[in-house]
């Protein structure tokens, strides 16, 4: 029986980076600091202000079957690895394919396809745009195509909610469980929409480094000299289960998801709330959901993006609901080293919040060499820091354009 | 273009569409029941062949090209 108060646990992850193409070599590249921002083809992107991004370490193509990854766009190819090894993680359970589900977010979905097929439009006609353009640039391809992969017929959604979605589809993933729709559901997010025209509409904004000159040092969240964020792609995928359903097989558990909370700024499209009176509201909301006091806090993976606004609008936020007991917490910005996943980030770092949780490490954050001074948090850089045993929980702080706030708490088990 | 020249190409054409081995794709294999071509590949087989063979195969023609000997044929004629 399944009701409200249904709790829900985590049995395998998965994900594909920038700094590495599965979950073990992300982690390690994680916790030593290794940057997977590199500079882009240096032709393709001579005239835009940003010349760099962080691309995944591990070629799709080099992982996938030619057949099927010349079907999907790259979004949902890195969407498939990161299921698969999340999949293979929790033990490949077996169940009833209506109790299985799936929500894979993206922020932008397959939008390089499109432009790969308005590009033949444009030079041979009609006769040769790809059948395949339309489940490639549909948001919820990602999604569709995970669900054929696992069989999954419980129901397959696909949040968007621009660099929140990955956090949202664990929200929504919690709570489709929690009402009694599913037993296990693979949740996760996904974003490779690097792409000279994105570059150019993102710095067109002013949201983005222009550190050309140094790509690897180009986010640094937190730091005095922090410009703008850099964009990444990836896509990381957790496999969320009753904790009965899990129980019941004796399937391995990292924690459990405690709690979440969704508010919107109703602000800006674009711009946090200068006070981060919405994420305020998001990680009061999750920590009150998970029944955690402030002082059972011991890590957040914060949103960190890397921008002179941003960074500051969620400590605000970060220190308001924690109180004192925000000294104590040690706060990783892992965007520093994974660059902006967008769609992806927030599983990406759901996923590196349950390992420091479950391995009892904070990982570091690079380029912190001039701390601002308006942050306030205690911020890990260096060296990767040891978090104390015992009853604890995380945060995971993910922020969209449009106003989305999505905070994660995950609980030791 | 002979018949067996067309029944490579046509075969590396399926091959790279759907990864049937090309030792697997002889002139009485049906697209769809036998090779994993469904309706969305098979766009993208006859888009390869019009490519590659320099015919032109209408959308109407489709429907009878079941087998891959069906197509060898059709183009073989279509290129005469």
């Amino acid at each position: 029986m399944s009701t409200s108060q249904t709790r829900v646990v985590v049995t395998g992850l998965g994900a594909t980076t920038p700094v590495g193409g599965d979950v073990a070599s992300t982690w390690d590249g994680l916790l030593s600091g290794r940057s997977g921002v590199r500079l882009l083809d240096p032709q393709r992107y001579a005239e835009l202000p940003v010349r760099f991004a962080g691309q995944v370490a591990v070629d799709p193509l080099e992982v996938l079957p030619k057949p099927e990854a010349r079907k999907l766009d790259r979004c949902q190819q890195l969407a498939l690895i990161a299921s698969r090894e999340a999949w293979a993680d929790a033990g490949a359970p077996e169940l009833d394919p209506e109790r299985l589900g799936v929500v894979v977010a993206t922020g932008i979905g397959g939008i390089v396809s499109l432009l790969d097929n308005y590009d033949i439009l444009n030079t041979r006609g009609w006769t040769r745009v790809s059948p395949m353009s339309v489940p490639q640039l549909m948001p919820n391809g990602s999604a569709a195509w995970v669900g054929l992969d696992l069989g999954a017929k419980a129901g397959i959604h696909t949040p968007v909610s621009a660099c929140a979605s990955g956090a949202e589809a664990i929200g929504y993933a919690l709570e489709m469980i929690r009402s009694g729709r599913a037993d296990v559901v693979v949740a996760g997010g996904t974003e490779a929409c690097i792409h000279p025209i994105t570059v150019a509409a993102f710095a067109a904004m002013r949201a983005l480094s222009t550190r050309n000159d140094e790509p690897e040092r180009a986010s640094r969240p937190y730091d005095k000299g922090r410009d703008g964020f850099v964009m990444g792609e990836g896509a990381g995928c957790l496999v969320l289960e009753s904790a009965e359903h899990a129980a019941a097989r004796g399937a391995r558990v990292y924690a459990e998801v405690a709690g979440v909370g969704m508010t919107a700024d109703g602000h800006h499209i674009a711009q946090p709330d200068p006070e981060g009176r919405g994420a305020t509201r998001a990680i009061r909301l999750a920590l009150e959901a998970a029944g955690a006091a402030p002082s059972d806090v011991i890590h957040v993976n914060a949103h960190a993006t890397s921008t002179p606004q941003g960074d500051i609008a969620e400590a605000t936020a970060i220190r308001t609901v924690l109180g004192s007991a925000a000294d104590g917490v040690a706060v990783s910005g892992t965007k520093s080293m994974t660059g902006h996943l967008l769609g992806g980030a927030g599983a990406v770092e759901s996923v590196a919040a349950i390992l420091a949780l479950y391995h009892r490490v904070a990982p570091v954050t690079v380029n912190l060499d001039d701390p601002d001074d308006e942050i306030g948090l205690d911020v890990v850089h260096g060296e990767p820091r040891t978090l104390r045993e015992g009853d604890a929980v995380v945060l995971n702080n993910s922020f969209g354009f449009g106003g989305h706030n999505v905070a994660l708490v995950f609980r030791s088990v | 273009m002979a018949n067996t020249e067309i029944l490579e190409g046509l075969a590396a054409i399926v091959n790279e569409v759907a990864g049937t081995p090309v030792a697997d794709i002889t002139p009485d294999k049906a697209f769809i029941d036998d090779l994993d071509i469904d309706s969305l590949s098979m766009v993208e087989v006859v888009m390869a062949c019009e490519d590659k063979f320099g015919v032109s195969i209408p959308d109407g023609e489709v429907k009878n090209l079941k087998t891959v000997g069906d197509a060898v044929s059709y183009i073989e004629k279509a290129q005469a």
